[in-house]
Order: C-alpha cells, then sequence, then structure tokens
C-alpha cells in the first residue's frame, strides 16, 4: 500500500517526522516496507533567477547569469536550453550538487566560459507533468514568479515528500487506502481525524428509463449507481494530478481519474458507464452465461463462464464486474452523461474470475481483499462531491442502491460487543487500566459505553472494521497494539498445569534408528517428498508395478513435481548421482521419510503414510557384504536379526547381487547393487558412468518395528566355556553359505554362532568346486562339554552336510 | 673354604656381566644355583670342613647362597627389563602417520534443529505430535478459521491431490488433531514437513515447520512471550531476548510476529539483521476462540496460545546458510559439517 506522507497530512494533523511515524506504525502493526524520501539525491539545486542569458556567438549555448540569493547573487552558468529568458525562475544546479540518478554537478568550462553549475529542466529533477505541470517541457523548468531566488528546490517542486510502501495485513483490508491508513496514524498519534468532503447537491433531473436489478445477490451483495449528466470531460487539477502520479496512476481525464481518485483515497474501486453507449439504461447484475463474450477497456476478450459475474445493459455486458469495465461503455472525451457504480462484490468470486482468466487488476485485488459496505457508500458520496469540485458534471436525483438484491432499507443495527476490561486483561496478562482501554479503543473510532462499575462496557466496532469479530480477543488486540507490546512482562505459564510431555517410544525409536544409520557411516539427507514418473523411469519400475499406483498432485509447480513419492530410493539415488557429478566420489546416504500410498484412485480420502528408511552407498570401497553389513547393524540396535532371499526380480537392482530383507519370516525391505542397466542410464559423463558402484537398499520402518522384542531381559550367562572348532569344507560352486549354515544348525541343535571365515577356490579343489571355512561354537549345558561330545556334534554335521549338501571335510 | 667362596663370588661376578638374555640367565642360574651348580658344591664341600668349624662355615655358605639368589634375582630384573624395551622398541610405530578413518555419517541440519527445539520444550513438558503429511481441507483450513472464501487461504499457495485433500500448508492443522483427543491441559510439539506451491531462491516447494500448542486455564500473551524467551535463548544464547509485534494469522487473535534480538550484533545493527537490530523468527498468538469451539473446547473456560517456526529459517540463522537450496541438495562436503 503506497500512501505519500502529505496526504496522511491531509487528514490528520501530523507532528512527527516521516521515520518517527514509521516507527510508531510498526508498532501498531502496519510494517513500513520502505520509506522514500522523494528528495532524496538532490542536493544543492535551488531556485535561480535568469538575471542576464546572452547568446554565446558561434554555439548554441546561452551564457547566464543567475541570481541565486545567499549562493551568489552573480552566478555565472551556461545553458543550451533554447527557452532561458532573462527573468525566468528555473532550479539551478549549484557547483558540488546532485541530481537524481547520482549525476554530480561541477563547476566546468563550456565551449571556453566556466559554467558554475547547471539550469535544470523537470525531467532532470525526475519530475513528470502530473507532478509538477510544465515538467515536460523542453528545455528548462519555468518555475511561478512568486518563488524565492536561493529556495531550496524541492518544496518548490513538491518533492519536499515521503512515500510510505506499507504492509497491510490481510485482516485490514480497510487499510488498503489512505484514509485508511490515515484512521491508524490517527488513533496511534491520539489526533482528531479530518474525514475528506463527501457532501453533494443533487439537481431535480432523473432519467426514467434507468433501473438497476441484482440478480446475484450472492456475488453481488451491494451495488450503488449514481446518474451524472452534463459531462464536461478536461484535465483534472495539479494537486489531484500529483497524487494519482504519486501513487504510480497516469491521469487521463476528470471524470476517470476520480474514479482512480476514489480508489486509492478510499479503498473503494468505483466504475464509470457512459450512458449514450448503453442500448438500454436497465443496468442488471447477473451471472455471465456460458460462452459469454465480453471485451475489457484494455482490448482483450473473454469468454465467460457462470462463475463470472457481468454488468449488463439489460441485454450484453458491459463490464467484468470487480475486475474490468467493457470497452463498449468505457468513459471517452465525448461522453456526456454518465453511471458511477460502487459496489461491494464476493471476494473469493472476484479472486477466481481474476485468476482465472489472468486478469488481475488494481479494482480486483481491492474487492479480494474484501470492502465494507461502508466504504461502499462513502466511496460513492467522495466521488459525486469531487464531480461538483471539479465542476465536471451536473449531479442527477437518479440516485440507485440495492443490497442483497432488493432496495436498500437502510442501515443495519450495529453489531454490540459486551467485554469487560478483566477479561481482556486476561488474555494479555498484564493490567491496562480500563481508562487507557476505553480510550485506544475510542482512539479506533468504536463508541465505547462503560457499565457501572467500569469493568464491562459495550463496544460497537467502527463500521469499516469487519475484522473485529468475536469480542474480548479482538478487542484485546487493538488494546495491546496500540498501548504496546512492550508493556508485555515475559511470564512462564504461570497458570498452567505441569505435564509429563517428553518422546514417545516411536519417536525414540526414530532417532535411535538414525543414529545407527550415521553409526554405520550414513549422512541424512533432506530431500523432497515428490518427484515425477521420469524417477520411477529411471528405476525401470515396470508400467504396471504396484509402485506406479501413486498419489498424484492435482496443481504441480512443476512438470519435475508431481505425484507423492511411493518409494525413497529414486530420491537418494538422485541424491548419490548429483554428488558423484560435483565430485564426491563415496558417500554413504540415509532418509527417513514417508512413502504415500493411495487407498483407491481417485484418491477420496486421506492416503497411507508410511514411515521407510531409504539407504544408498556410492563408491569404491563399497560392496554388497560392507552394505549388508551396515543393514545387520541397524537391525542389531533394536535386536533385530534378519534373513535375506536373493531377489532376482528388482528390476533396478542386478539380479545377482540383491537381496530381500526378511524380519521374522516377513519381508521388510530390500537391498542392493545398483542394476548395470539402470547405472548406464544414470544421467552422469558417459566415461565415468559405467564404473559407478551404488548400492541402495529401502527398509519398511513399520514392518520393522512391528518385530522389535519387547523389553529387554536378562538372559542368564552360561556357567561352562562355550567350545570353538574350526571347519574347512569342500563343496560345489552353486552350494550357498546360508544353505550350508542352516543345515549346520539342522544337525545339531547346541551349535551356536557360525562364523565364516574363508571362502578359498583353487585347481587342487576340483574343477566347479570351493573351499568354505566356518568357526562353530558349540554351548554347552549343564555340564561343561567334552571334546568326545564336541566331536559327535562335528561328525553329525558332516554327515548332514554330505548327504545334504554333498560337502566334505578338506 | 673362605677361599673357595670367595673365588665363586669372582666367578659369579664375572659371569654375572656377561648375562644379555633370557638364555644366558638360564645358564647362569644352571651354573650357580641349581641342584648341581657351584653354590650347591659348597654345601657338599662342608663335608670336608673340620666337624667344629663346620657351624661357622655353613653360616657362610648361606650368606653366599643368599648373595648369589639375590644377585641372581637382580639380574632376572634386569633382562627382563632390557628384553621389554627391546621388544618396546621394536614394536613403536611412526604416530604421525594418518589415523584408519572409520568415518561416522551425520544427521541432517533440520533434524539437529529440530531436536534442539525438542530438547527446549520436552523440558517445558511438551509432548511430540505428528500427523499426516497429506490433510483435508476440514482440518488444514476449514476448521483453523480459514473458511473457503477466506483472503488467508491467498497467503498459502495449495497443492492439491483431490478436491478437499491437500498437501499440509502448514503444521497448524496437528493442533486441531490434537484438540480432538480431548485431553486437557495440552502441551505439544508438532514438527514436520508442509508444502506451498513456491520456489525460488528463499522458498522450497516443501519445507520444515514446528508447532506449539498450549491449551489451559489462564493462558496469556505473556506466557507466550515469557516461552518463547526461553526457546530463543537455549537456541541463540542467553542474552537474547524476543519482541512481539501486531501480525494476522486468521487461527490467534491477537496474532503476533516474533523478533529475536540479533545473536551477531547483539541489537546495534549489523547485515544480518539489516541493521534493525531484530531479527523475524517465527509468529504466533493467543488460540482464536472459534477454532477452540471448533474442537469442542470452551473458550470461557480454556484458553491457548500457540506459535510456529519455521525450522529451515532457524537453522539456517544458526548456522549462517544463506541459500535454503543447500539444505535440500545434500553435498555431502555441506552435510559432513554437522557432525556432532
Amino acid at each position: 500500500m503506497k500512501v505519500p506522507f502529505s496526504w496522511l497530512k491531509e487528514y490528520v494533523d501530523i507532528d512527527c517526522t516521516a521515520p518517527e511515524l514509521q516507527q510508531k506504525l510498526f508498532g501498531c502493526g502496519f510494517e513500513v516496507e520502505e520509506l522514500t524520501d522523494l528528495s532524496a539525491g538532490i542536493e544543492k539545486v535551488v531556485v535561480g533567477v535568469v538575471t542576464e542569458a546572452v547568446r554565446q556567438e558561434g554555439t548554441h549555448l546561452y551564457l547566464c547569469k543567475v541570481d541565486c540569493g545567499e549562493y551568489g547573487h552573480d552566478i555565472a552558468i551556461s545553458t543550451g536550453a533554447p527557452n532561458v529568458y532573462a527573468g525566468m525562475h528555473c532550479p539551478a544546479a549549484l557547483d558540488g550538487a546532485t541530481l537524481p540518478g547520482g549525476v554530480h554537478i561541477k563547476a566546468r568550462a563550456m565551449q571556453g566560459v566556466v559554467s558554475n553549475g547547471m539550469l535544470c529542466s523537470g525531467e532532470e529533477l525526475g519530475l513528470n507533468e502530473d507532478l509538477f505541470p510544465g515538467a515536460e517541457v523542453y528545455g528548462l523548468l519555468d518555475l511561478p514568479k512568486d518563488t524565492a531566488p536561493g529556495a531550496d528546490i524541492a518544496p518548490v517542486v513538491g518533492l519536499d515528500d515521503w512515500m510510505f510502501d506499507i504492509a497491510v495485513t490481510a485482516n485490514r483490508a480497510d487499510c488498503q487506502s489512505v484514509l485508511g491508513i490515515a484512521r491508524e496514524v490517527a488513533a496511534v498519534l491520539g489526533k482528531p481525524l479530518t474525514m475528506p468532503a463527501t457532501d453533494y447537491t443533487v439537481s431535480a433531473r432523473t432519467d426514467a428509463r434507468l433501473s438497476i436489478t441484482v440478480q446475484a445477490p450472492d456475488l453481488c451483495p451491494r451495488y450503488i449507481g449514481h446518474y451524472v449528466h452534463d459531462i464536461t470531460p478536461g484535465q483534472s487539477p495539479a494537486w489531484l494530478r500529483r497524487r494519482l502520479a504519486l501513487c504510480g496512476l497516469r491521469s487521463i481525464s476528470n471524470v476517470v481519474d476520480i474514479t482512480n481518485y476514489v480508489m486509492l483515497e478510499i479503498g473503494q474501486p468505483m466504475h464509470a458507464f457512459d450512458m449514450d453507449t448503453l442500448e438500454s439504461c436497465a443496468i442488471i447484475v447477473r451471472r455471465a452465461a456460458p460462452g459469454e463474450a465480453i471485451t475489457t477497456l484494455d482490448g482483450k476478450q473473454f469468454a465467460l463462464t457462470p462463475e463470472n459475474l457481468v454488468i449488463c445493459d439489460g441485454e450484453k455486458p458491459v463490464a467484468l464486474a470487480g475486475v474490468m469495465g467493457g470497452l463498449n461503455s468505457e468513459i471517452k472525451d465525448t461522453t456526456t452523461q454518465l453511471l458511477f457504480e460502487s459496489a461491494k462484490f464476493a471476494r473469493d468470486n472476484i479472486r477466481r474470475t481474476a485468476r482465472g482468466l489472468g486478469q488481475n487488476t488494481d479494482a480486483s485485488s481491492h474487492y479480494e481483499k474484501g470492502i465494507a459496505e461502508y466504504t461502499t457508500e462513502l466511496g460513492m458520496a467522495r466521488a459525486l462531491h469531487l464531480i461538483q469540485e471539479l465542476r465536471c458534471g451536473e449531479v442527477t436525483a437518479s440516485h440507485f442502491d440495492v443490497k442483497d438484491g432488493k432496495p436498500n432499507a437502510g442501515p443495519a443495527a450495529p453489531r454490540t460487543i459486551r467485554a469487560s476490561v478483566s477479561g481482556i486483561n486476561a488474555i494479555l496478562g498484564i493490567e491496562v487500566p480500563a481508562d487507557a482501554v476505553f480510550d485506544i479503543l475510542r482512539r479506533l473510532q468504536f463508541t465505547v459505553t462503560p457499565e457501572a462499575g467500569g469493568n464491562a462496557f459495550t463496544a460497537v466496532a467502527p463500521p469499516w472494521r469487519e475484522d473485529i469479530e468475536i469480542g474480548e480477543p479482538d478487542l484485546a488486540e487493538e488494546v495491546i497494539r496500540e498501548y504496546g507490546y512492550g508493556h508485555i512482562k515475559p511470564t512462564f505459564l504461570k497458570a498452567a498445569q505441569v505435564t509429563g510431555g517428553g518422546l514417545t517410544a516411536d519417536q525414540k525409536a526414530r532417532a535411535a534408528l538414525k543414529r545407527a544409520a550415521c553409526a554405520q557411516g550414513f549422512c541424512e539427507t533432506s530431500t523432497l517428498a515428490f518427484y515425477s514418473e521420469a524417477e520411477l523411469d529411471m528405476l525401470h519400475v515396470a508400467p504396471d508395478a504396484p509402485e506406479r499406483t501413486v498419489v498424484r498432485i492435482l496443481n504441480p509447480i512443476s512438470s519435475n513435481l508431481t505425484l507423492m513419492r511411493p518409494m525413497l530410493a529414486p530420491s537418494l539415488l538422485n541424491v548419490a548421482v548429483e554428488n558423484l557429478k560435483r565430485g564426491n566420489g563415496a558417500g554413504r546416504l540415509f532418509e527417513l521419510a514417508n512413502i504415500y500410498i493411495p487407498k483407491q484412485l481417485p484418491v477420496t480420502e486421506l492416503p497411507i503414510e508410511r514411515l521407510h528408511l531409504g539407504l544408498a552407498a556410492f563408491g569404491r570401497d563399497e560392496d554388497f557384504f560392507a552394505f549388508k553389513g551396515a543393514v545387520e547393524a541397524l537391525g542389531a540396535a533394536f535386536r533385530l536379526q534378519f534373513d535375506y532371499v536373493r531377489a532376482a526380480d528388482v528390476p533396478w537392482l542386478h539380479p545377482g547381487i540383491a537381496a530381500y530383507v526378511l524380519c521374522g519370516g516377513e519381508r521388510v525391505g530390500w537391498f542392493g547393487k545398483l542394476a548395470n542397466d539402470v547405472t548406464a542410464g544414470l544421467k552422469l559423463p558417459k566415461d565415468s558412468r559405467e564404473n559407478q558402484v551404488i548400492y541402495l537398499g529401502e527398509l519398511d520402518y513399520e514392518a520393522l518395528m512391528a518385530q522389535v522384542p519387547g523389553g529387554i531381559r536378562y538372559a542368564p550367562i552360561p556357567q561352562h566355556p562355550a567350545v570353538q572348532r574350526d571347519l574347512a569344507l569342500v563343496m560345489a560352486e552353486n552350494v550357498a553359505c546360508g544353505d550350508v549354515m542352516a543345515e549346520m544348525r539342522r544337525a545339531c541343535p547346541q551349535l551356536g554362532e557360525v562364523r565364516l571365515f574363508d571362502v578359498y577356490r583353487d585347481e587342487k579343489l576340483g574343477a566347479g568346486n570351493k573351499s568354505m571355512a566356518f568357526t562353530l561354537q558349540f554351548l554347552p549345558g549343564d555340564k561343561p562339554l567334552e571334546a568326545a561330545e564336541v566331536d559327535r556334534f562335528v561328525k553329525k554335521i558332516l554327515g548332514n552336510l554330505k548327504y545334504r549338501l554333498g560337502a566334505e571335510q578338506r | 673354604m673362605q677361599q673357595k667362596i670367595a673365588a665363586l663370588r669372582a666367578a659369579l661376578e664375572a659371569d654375572r656381566a656377561k648375562v644379555a638374555d633370557k638364555a644366558a640367565l638360564s645358564a647362569f642360574w644352571q651354573k650357580y644355583l641349581s641342584k648341581n651348580g657351584e653354590v650347591a658344591g659348597l654345601m657338599k664341600g662342608l663335608r670336608d670342613v673340620a666337624k667344629e668349624e663346620r657351624p661357622a662355615a655353613g653360616k657362610i655358605i648361606n650368606e653366599c647362597k643368599a648373595w648369589a639368589e639375590a644377585q641372581y634375582q637382580e639380574l632376572a630384573a634386569a633382562v627382563e627389563q632390557a628384553e621389554l624395551a627391546a621388544r618396546n622398541a621394536a614394536e613403536a610405530v611412526d604416530i604421525t602417520l594418518p589415523g584408519t578413518p572409520r568415518p561416522t555419517g551425520t544427521l541432517h541440519p533440520l533434524t539437529l534443529i529440530k531436536n534442539q527445539i525438542v530438547d527446549v520444550f520436552a523440558g517445558m513438558g511438551f509432548e511430540v505430535f505428528e500427523g499426516p503429511e497429506i490433510e483435508d481441507d476440514d482440518h488444514c483450513f476449514t476448521r483453523l478459521n480459514v473458511p473457503k472464501n477466506h483472503p488467508a487461504r491467498d497467503m498459502q499457495d495449495t497443492f492439491y491431490v483431490a478436491e478437499d485433500i491437500v498437501l499440509r500448508t502448514h503444521t497448524s492443522p496437528g493442533q486441531i488433531r490434537v484438540m480432538d483427543r480431548g485431553q486437557l491441559p495440552i502441551k505439544v510439539l508438532v514438527p514436520g514437513r508442509v508444502f506451498r506451491s513456491d520456489s525460488d531462491a528463499t522458498h522450497s516447494p516443501m519445507f520444515h515447520q514446528m508447532e506449539g500448542l498450549v491449551v489451559d486455564k489462564g493462558i496469556t500473551l505473556c506466557d507466550l512471550q515469557g516461552m518463547l524467551d526461553k526457546f530463543v535463548q537455549a537456541l541463540f544464547g542467553p542474552e537474547v531476548k524476543t519482541r512481539l509485534r501486531p501480525s494476522y494469522f486468521p487461527f490467534t487473535e491477537p496474532s503476533v510476529e516474533v523478533d529475536v534480538s540479533c545473536f551477531e550484533c547483539g541489537g546495534k545493527g549489523c547485515p544480518l539483521c539489516k541493521g534493525t537490530g531484530w531479527i523475524e523468527i517465527l509468529g504466533g498468538g493467543i488460540v482464536h476462540q472459534q477454532v477452540l469451539k471448533n474442537c469442542g473446547i470452551d473458550p470461557g473456560v480454556y484458553s491457548g496460545l500457540a506459535f510456529g517456526i519455521g525450522i529451515e529459517r532457524i537453522a539456517m540463522l544458526k548456522y549462517g546458510i544463506n541459500n535454503i537450496g543447500l539444505l535440500f541438495e545434500n553435498d555431502l562436503r555441506f552435510l559432513q559439517q554437522f557432525q556432532g
């Protein structure tokens, strides 16, 4: 919200500087995002009176003598401006002056004559025709003759001003105007507010053809129209043009300027229809027919739907309500009579129309934020006053006011809030005196009526404050923002009960799992919860695979982020690839995050969110067993033991170097080496791609936790030592280690830990054979194990291995 | 006998000087102290001594034996020392050779910050609640006092997965879910991922928030500031403090923006605080009475405070990270800086 300091001063007698006001506004909830000194960048520029201007022979220059008051009465300055004349008052930049844009002026020789400064044009001071009439004339800015030589130029040309750019929170639509901010300024300074004049007189004229019907009162709760006759188009006065210009609007003509001025000043978007262009003067406010077309003022054409509200002249749309007028009814220089519109439209409807059609305007922006009906009334009155003040039309007696689809029956009863000072203080936690509470609310133009006892009171919010809804909390906020948040004294839940707090067992388990992953050298990552089909394609996920059943984002921000991820692996693979690209040749990564599974498609209820642990390891030192060891360590952190079965059917994993992880007989995840064909397709330099060693894994956290055994119970330590024996076995190459171990256990219940310590291949073992060597641990019962007993166990194991797997002792 | 003993002592002392290792030590023992050794030989020689001289001779032989054994013990200890020293010398390593790395992983900075915040509030009796990341409109907006046509919906660009199902735009729906459990009083933190369709240098379409909610009798704005003071002091140092200023959120009334005094310059003004001495860190307020009502809690009896912390923002401030993108790129050279 842009507000000129000078404009605010018209409503409030401000006795502080602009930067001081900035601080006060900040304290009461209006952050001034930018405060601009309009004279910034202009230094040592004064009013100069040209006492003599002589053409220098053979050049285009005039040698001038300039009276700059206290800076010198006879300063020699050369100028090339053709409009210079003796007796002219114009801006003179003295030696050492600066102009906007960082231009520095120094005394220098021009065509052999020293010029002690520069005479300036309006544009050189950053002015335009609207800011200061004559500013765009070619040549020097011809100032009025009543300006004093040597006077600082900024006040003379209206640049002794400040622009406030104020952030207005979404609840304070009433402050989207200069008047709205002025109300807050008056309140915070404790000064009276001078309202802009809204009085006008009406002529006896009416137009019987005119009527206004609101057929869609849900989208247009209030519509005020007023007929203005005998328009005399022309230029607006300088004060009005200057204000529009300061706020970034161009002056067009008096009538159009009035509508813009009222929007800036009051916050009410106004529209004016050229009545001569209306087919019928029976105005209808209705939803557009499907496919109905309108061409807006800017020449753009739109096909509408019943979701769009239009203003029609009996038949055709003449305005896209709340957004922009129609080209067909535009105010022109030839306009002789018009119908003013001041309306309140449903803000969400205007927002949808403006966004849907890509037609965001100043008007739609105001309507989206919300406009009080008070503002709608005030806007019309102000516009009609300005018509008379500017003498550019005859305000007739044809006035229409439709509220909720019917002629307005008069103001609604004001909403009264019953509150108490103690109730307000109970919210704040401090004791604001009753007098201060009442004073603050009155400064904010609440009507306050204290009840007997001075604690309870009734308050009526001013009609523009539609944000005051619930009572004491609203009033508490008003009070403290004016009283000052500095009065809040930090306390520590003075009245609250003591509570237990802390993490749940599951939250602690997650933290423990993360620590266990760190202990295995994995770094935690944080990746986006969404990606696209491309990530599933990257992993060669089959088109009919369950991972393709996903929750899709209906309005994705980019084509890379279209679905909620059904697995973490692609995200971690992307991180690994990105690290490789950046020259980080090795690393281990993990993430503990949700995957998302729709319960049905299309989605009609909240999808399943399941916590997964994603793992990735890459670099030359990684191999299957290093990764498997890490997975086992993660399980061990929760006293879980895993079994593994070959995973030859995972499309993104190497069919021979991949496993499913089983826990308690349940499949809880997978891991393995990235498949060769997937590796070959990675977005890495071709020569480095082939050699990449990347392992991925993913565990279902919830399935894992379901298997975690209950609390730890101490098991007695065996009284007698365990006995170890080493066994070297020869067997066919295709016999799996896991099978060997399983057969050992089957043969001998006394077998404890079995550890493989060597795998060995040699011609001497016979073609297609290998040797595996194990350390077996035998657990004693009540008595110490005798050597003979252990020999018997070993014999039994060897017998079973030979019978089942054809393995023999070496 | 005296002469014999003198000779033996001389021989033993000469031999002793030659013993340098365990083998020589053993030979030494054999020669002098074993059953057939020379000291034992002296004992045998006692038979040849005149009977009346025997007690005296026996005494000096015993003295000699004790002396020889002491010599041996001394020698054994010296040999032991020498061998240990030799072994140590042989085993010594170049301690300036590099250590064998056994790298441990790191927690993500966002996790570190989350843990720190949880620690602070857990100590105040807060529990931690995590709601779903995909939420219905009702929890995400409507019951938080943001009805369909509310301008606050514009403040949050929402990802939709169905007409009334969204990726939660804030952790505030957790407030509703906790209040719905019907257990009072409430002190809860709701950390989690949130999503907004916004992506640029300062925004990520996914980021992390931490919601805080207290519902009890007699909760005030002073309590909010007191609690947040403790929080910022735990994270940024004992000398920082908070400043409240008016703001707007649909689910709190009054609503405040909370600034922390600049921990870089102590409030004097520096580039971090853009010269203001204050850094905006979170929003909060007194829970809107309508929100309490929406959860079946009587605002006439109970009141609450709520606040929402952006975890990325805190992490960036605390670790001096100037680009939010770094937090999601997961470059190992970045991640590995967060050891401990």
